[in-house]
């Protein structure tokens, strides 16, 4: 029998169709993987939320909120079309209790020394200096301290004013996290809500380097991305995000844009607001009143 | 995880590193591969002929780095399980998703150049070589192609020149690629510069090139072989050359940042000035550039005053120097940018985790890998020239049973 290491010699035709043979088989056998992996790890995205309606189904039936949530009245054609989600932060009312930070950790599971939404506190100083700073997130409030305590003799006079500015993802339009995910876990909802597909994540950490405004973090849990989802398993069933339900001041204010007849609609009818960062371009859905240019 | 030391106000969730130290690593092994890649091609496209006795080397180092490039991305990611997703479901707007199709596409172009290359003596020594199971070894590298004739030659000569002709600017890609992964991260004012893939590709050519010069050195000094020093000579001209141009561009980012002080300069300036003041100024500066920038100067311009021992000692220590720099480039670029905080209000210290799957040791052991991976090839393929250059050693000593062709004969 002739095996390959005793057979004389091949000729040059012979090789070439051989190797012809062989790559026409690799290309179509690659294509086969590739179509079938497609197959196999594609997600609608209905799928992704009847998973995360499933999951929050089970616990509101735990907690018994499942009789008290409310019901969105949207416009018809809102309804066929569905709601498109906005999100504003009134920074002039915040008045930095933590309540949001402490009911987003509860809802969400959120792994110690992250957060998916956290409160800073802004300390003016009559030199110009700026002092900011966010304990724990700022979970456990502020206290009755003001930063000026812990800063060097010549800060060491009383403030001139100061504000608390609430932080989460900005859900933006043009997202940096979701363009640079090399698989596509990354994705926006039709709702305008971007979220992480926890199955397809590979834990590379790219958003979270691409996203400017530190809302994304690699949950050390599951290895994979992170972020405030607006809490979609909540909102899908007409609830408002938890941080907005435990806020005692009315600082956050969720609901549908599309719908003129919104709270949220009415807000941002009423009001300049502004977004942060806005030199990037990426155009956040969560917006700001009350922003000031010192906040970044 | 890590509880960093931090100052001033760092975001919640950036009070991490996520980049560690093996994301400093893939840079420079990739580097390395293109550099090496690019020697080799100035010898096969080029025609500089005082290369010719590392371009093989330098091919096959291309090799055994370009095989190790995935493994410190493959430690790094949180699912590495998941790896060729990036294959299988690729988000086009991902420069990442790239990385993928950029390597499979070189890593074919050097496999086949240098499969070329060694293909003659692959077929010599399939008949020729000591043992029966390297003869089977080298029938089966020889694919089954035993058609060593000067036309079949010839054949192979224009491939391999088409193939180093495709393969520079896949080198080229493979690695600005890299430094567009950063230099495209609008959020981080340290990374986001156009320039980024061009510094990239220059530091990467200095490193590939200092990696070749210093191994050859090393291995004929440790076997006490003769150096040639024309192509040591050669080396160190084009490290001269390509330093000069990389730390221009490298100089001239930093200008850039400090002459048009956007709002960013404050925190950059801390962080040049204060956080990256050993790494950037001392170690890539001044140690890494200026004084191989010196001494490569010195060896090119006064080539015929200073003895040829001399120059090969000045393109050692020099090509160690450039190896330093381009590894403080990489740190520099990777950890300086995740040094602050995208609030542009603090700073936080990367400490240097030893053990664990992304410490200093297993990146040690990674970087070890590509040099196992070349003495692997050295009991295989001859690395330094054709076969005339064989050690005797590798053949059998009564004459073959079967010779492929006669003319194999002229090899005797």
């Amino acid at each position: 029998m002739t095996t390959l290491w005793n057979k004389p010699e091949i000729s040059r035709r012979e090789f070439f169709e051989k190797c012809a043979e062989a790559g026409a088989k690799t290309f179509v056998f690659g294509g086969l993987v590739v179509t079938t992996a497609n197959l196999l790890l594609a997600q609608d995205p209905e799928d992704v939320r009847a998973r995360a309606e499933g999951a929050v189904e089970s616990r509101l039936h735990d907690t018994g909120l499942g009789d008290v949530r409310a019901r969105a009245e949207g416009a018809p054609k809102e309804a066929a079309k569905g709601p498109i989600y906005g999100f504003v932060v009134d920074t002039m009312k915040c008045i930095g209790c933590g309540s949001c930070v402490r009911a987003c950790r509860d809802e969400n599971n959120v792994p110690d020394g992250f957060c998916r939404t956290w409160v800073e506190q802004y300390t003016f100083f009559p030199n110009g200096e700026v002092i900011v700073n966010s304990p724990s997130g700022g979970a456990d409030g502020f206290g009755e301290d003001l930063p000026s305590r812990n800063m060097p003799e010549e800060l060491g006079q009383l403030p001139v004013r100061g504000f608390f500015v609430p932080k989460l993802c900005n859900h933006c339009i043009n997202t940096p996290c979701i363009q640079v995910c090399p698989v596509g876990a990354s994705y926006v909802t039709r709702e305008g809500v971007v979220l992480i597909d926890q199955e397809r994540c590979i834990g590379c950490g790219y958003c979270v380097q691409a996203c400017p405004f530190g809302s994304r973090y690699i949950n050390p849990q599951t290895n994979t991305a992170d972020k405030c989802t607006w809490c979609y398993h909540r909102i899908t069933k007409g609830m408002v995000p938890a941080c907005v339900q435990a806020c005692p001041a009315k600082a956050r204010i969720f609901g549908s844009v599309s719908d003129p007849n919104s709270e949220i609609s009415q807000i941002l009818a009423n009001n300049r607001v502004q977004v942060l960062k806005s030199y990037l371009g990426t155009n956040p859905r969560t917006r700001y009143i009350g922003l000031d240019s010192e906040v970044m | 995880m890590h509880h960093y030391v931090t100052q001033g106000y760092v975001l919640p969730n950036q009070a991490h590193i996520y980049w560690t130290m093996m994301i400093v690593l893939y840079p420079y092994i990739t580097g390395i591969v293109a550099g090496a890649f690019i020697i080799s091609s100035l010898h096969h496209v080029f025609d500089r002929d005082e290369l010719k006795p590392v371009s093989r080397f330098a091919m096959l180092m291309a090799l055994a780095f370009l095989l190790c490039a995935p493994l410190p991305l493959l430690a790094h990611l949180g699912h590495p399980e998941r790896a060729l997703n990036i294959m299988f479901t690729p988000n086009v707007t991902s420069a990442m998703a790239g990385f993928g199709f950029i390597y499979t596409i070189y890593l074919l172009i050097l496999v086949v150049e240098i499969w070329l290359l060694y293909r003659v003596d692959i077929v010599f020594l399939a008949s020729n070589a000591k043992s029966e199971m390297m003869r089977r070894l080298y029938w089966i590298l020889a694919l089954g192609v035993t058609d060593i004739s000067e036309e079949a030659k010839a054949l192979d000569r224009k491939v391999m020149l088409f193939l180093a002709a495709i393969g520079v600017p896949a080198a080229c890609f493979l690695h600005g690629y890299v430094g567009f992964l950063f230099g495209a991260i609008k959020a981080n004012p340290w990374w986001a510069s156009p320039l980024m893939p061009v510094i990239f590709l220059l530091s990467a050519i200095v490193s590939g090139i200092a990696m070749v010069m210093v191994c050859y050195l090393i291995v004929q000094w440790f076997n006490k072989r003769p150096v040639d020093s024309e192509c040591t000579q050669s080396m160190m001209e084009s490290a001269w050359y390509f330093v000069m141009v990389d730390v221009a561009l490298e100089g001239l980012e930093l200008l850039n940042h400090a002459y048009m002080a956007n709002h960013d300069w404050d925190i950059m300036k801390h962080l040049i000035l204060d956080k990256l003041l050993v790494s950037l100024f001392v170690v890539q500066f001044l140690i890494g550039s200026v004084v191989p920038f010196l001494l490569l100067g010195a060896a090119v311009v006064f080539r015929n005053r200073i003895p040829a021992g001399v120059r090969n000692v000045m393109g050692f220590v020099s090509g160690i120097l450039l190896l330093v720099q381009v590894l403080a480039m990489r740190w520099n670029v990777v950890m300086g940018g995740q040094m602050f905080s995208k609030s542009f209000r603090g700073f936080l210290d990367f400490q240097i985790d030893i053990y664990g799957r992304e410490g200093l040791l297993a990146v040690l052991f990674l970087f070890t890998l590509p040099f196992v991976a070349m003495l692997v090839f050295s009991r295989v393929l001859p690395l330094w020239g054709p076969i005339s250059t064989f050690p005797t050693r590798w053949l059998r000593d009564k004459p073959p049973e079967y010779v492929p062709l006669k003319n194999l004969t002229k090899f005797k």
